[in-house]
């Protein structure tokens, strides 16, 4: 195993001190020091957030504003998904494309009463921003947001806790935000996550953010979680990560995310196209993809992961583990993989080779673990 | 005879030269995190000195398992096997991974002492 040395080259949030100080492990990811587990470990940190409360500290993602009566029709230039018709207090899934087709991010999008609301990956925070500005930057103000931390509370206890703490928050449905008092701390909150949980993520100045983790840590249902197991639940969700699901390889159509392209930029609709990229996804929504995003569940006890190569009965290599970990809450090894397309429909049996040896798998339906989404 | 130690976080229990225990420290599964799955060798299969002889996984990462001496699987843990967790609760007993027969007893000279060991931990 490495030792990790810590690096003052690396970024801390504004909860640095307070990881440190509940004993989490730090690691590197994204350019910041991030905590990857606090000491009762990632099992159970996944399985607090399945039965109660967790939070997280994902202030290394990217927060920015984007300002001006054109905003929206600018910003579908960018992405295929409809935002012209997103209503006021809603919040949207997004993807930025290349000319190819390809995925540069994925981020969600919330329109305000006088912008939009963005957040992205922070490996992307930079490029994204510099993409926004040189395609956009004349129509609209493109306005980072550095100051601002961002927690996520996920859980099915997660509504409990708001409506002891913001009651107008637990009013939320899915993909939609508010503003409210978090003990007496201004915030904008959505009713979202990456956890397939019901939750929340909580934009807060980043001079409020120990106050505010303080008092959501505070509540009895709730415990810290760290990057580990943030990602065995996105996984068991069947959510996608980006540089490693999804990336400039892929597009949204290989990638199974036909569903965030709402019908009126598809083929057809009335704002169809003028993105980045678009005969190429239009295309492969009518005719369909050589190769796509499929789950994977373990037949054998070993954890497959990514790199690993899917092969088909015969022994031909067919397609490649992109995220894998042993499912805590499914009790079983899970995958993302993109496979040949003859091979992607659910229950068609499959091999992984893992260290040279040859793992029984098979296509299974996404989400491994269910969804619990409050939709009012 | 006291238990030894390897520089990867593995000790080996020397008590009997025919069968000597092997497994991981507690700084080794504090560092893994959540075992979930190991990988343990073929009785019989015989692995010199730093070669592979299995895998132990955590959650996030996989780490090779190293012979510390020449030697011949003798026996695995079953039980570890079906419980990948008692690497982390008890990794100095129940928590064992294999036992070896060494191929020359002398060959442990070269491991470290708990006094060594404690020393590596404390400089990491």
């Amino acid at each position: 195993m490495s030792e990790y040395s810590p690096s003052t080259a690396l970024s801390k949030t504004p909860l640095h001190a307070l990881h440190v100080s509940l004993g989490a492990k730090m690691v590197p990811f994204a350019g910041y020091d991030m905590p990857v587990s606090y000491p009762g470990g990632i099992l159970a940190e996944h399985r607090q957030c399945r039965e109660s409360a967790v939070l997280f500290d994902v202030s290394h993602m990217g927060q920015l504003r984007l300002v001006g009566a054109d905003a929206a029709a600018a910003l579908e230039t960018l992405v295929p998904v409809d935002i012209v018709g997103l209503a006021e207090g809603k919040q949207r899934y997004a993807l930025f494309t290349n000319d190819d087709g390809g995925i540069l991010d994925d981020l969600m999008v919330t329109r305000r009463a006088d912008h939009f609301f963005l957040v992205v990956n922070a490996s992307c925070k930079e490029a994204d921003t510099a993409h926004l500005r040189a395609r956009i930057g004349s129509r609209c103000t493109i306005e980072p947001m550095p100051d601002r931390a961002l927690l996520a509370l996920q859980g099915p206890k997660a509504a409990t806790v708001m409506a002891r703490l913001a009651p107008n928050l637990a009013q939320l449905t899915f993909m939609s935000g508010a503003e409210a008092r978090i003990a007496g701390i201004a915030v904008f909150a959505t009713r979202s996550g990456y956890t397939g949980e019901d939750g929340f993520e909580i934009s807060v100045a980043d001079v409020d953010a120990q106050a505010l983790a303080r008092a959501l840590l505070d509540q009895p249902e709730v415990l810290p979680a760290g990057l580990g197991a943030r990602d065995t639940l996105r996984l068991e969700a069947g959510l996608c990560l980006y540089g490693h699901d999804i990336d400039t390889k892929t597009t949204p159509i290989e990638a199974g995310l036909t569903w965030a392209i709402q019908k009126v930029r598809r083929p057809g609709g009335d704002r169809a196209g003028s993105y980045p990229g678009a005969a190429t996804i239009g295309r492969q929504i009518t005719d369909g993809v050589a190769k796509k995003r499929v789950g994977l569940v373990g037949l054998d006890r070993a954890p497959v992961r990514e790199g690993a190569a899917i092969l088909d009965a015969g022994g031909a290599s067919v397609g490649r583990v992109t995220s894998g970990t042993i499912g805590p809450t499914v009790g079983k090894p899970i995958a993302l993989a993109y496979v040949a397309t003859a091979l992607a429909a659910v229950d068609t049996r499959v091999s992984a080779d893992v260290r040279g040896k040859l793992l029984p798998m098979q296509v299974a339906p996404m989400p491994f673990a269910p969804h619990h989404y409050f939709r009012g | 005879m006291p238990v030894l130690y390897t520089p990867e976080h593995e000790w080996i229990d020397t008590g009997d030269a025919a069968a000597a225990t092997v497994g991981i420290t507690v700084h080794a599964q504090d560092a893994l995190g959540d075992v979930v799955f190991v990988d343990l060798p073929a009785v019989g299969t015989s692995f010199k000195k730093g070669e592979v002889a299995g895998v132990v996984e955590s959650v996030k990462a996989a780490a090779d398992l190293y012979m510390p001496v020449d030697g011949e699987v003798v026996a695995v843990n079953e039980a570890l096997r079906a419980d990948p967790s008692l690497a982390n609760t008890d990794p100095l007993a129940s928590g064992w991974f294999f036992k070896i027969k060494l191929a020359d007893p002398a060959a442990t000279a070269s491991l470290m002492d708990q006094a060594a060991y404690d020393a590596l931990v404390k400089a990491a």
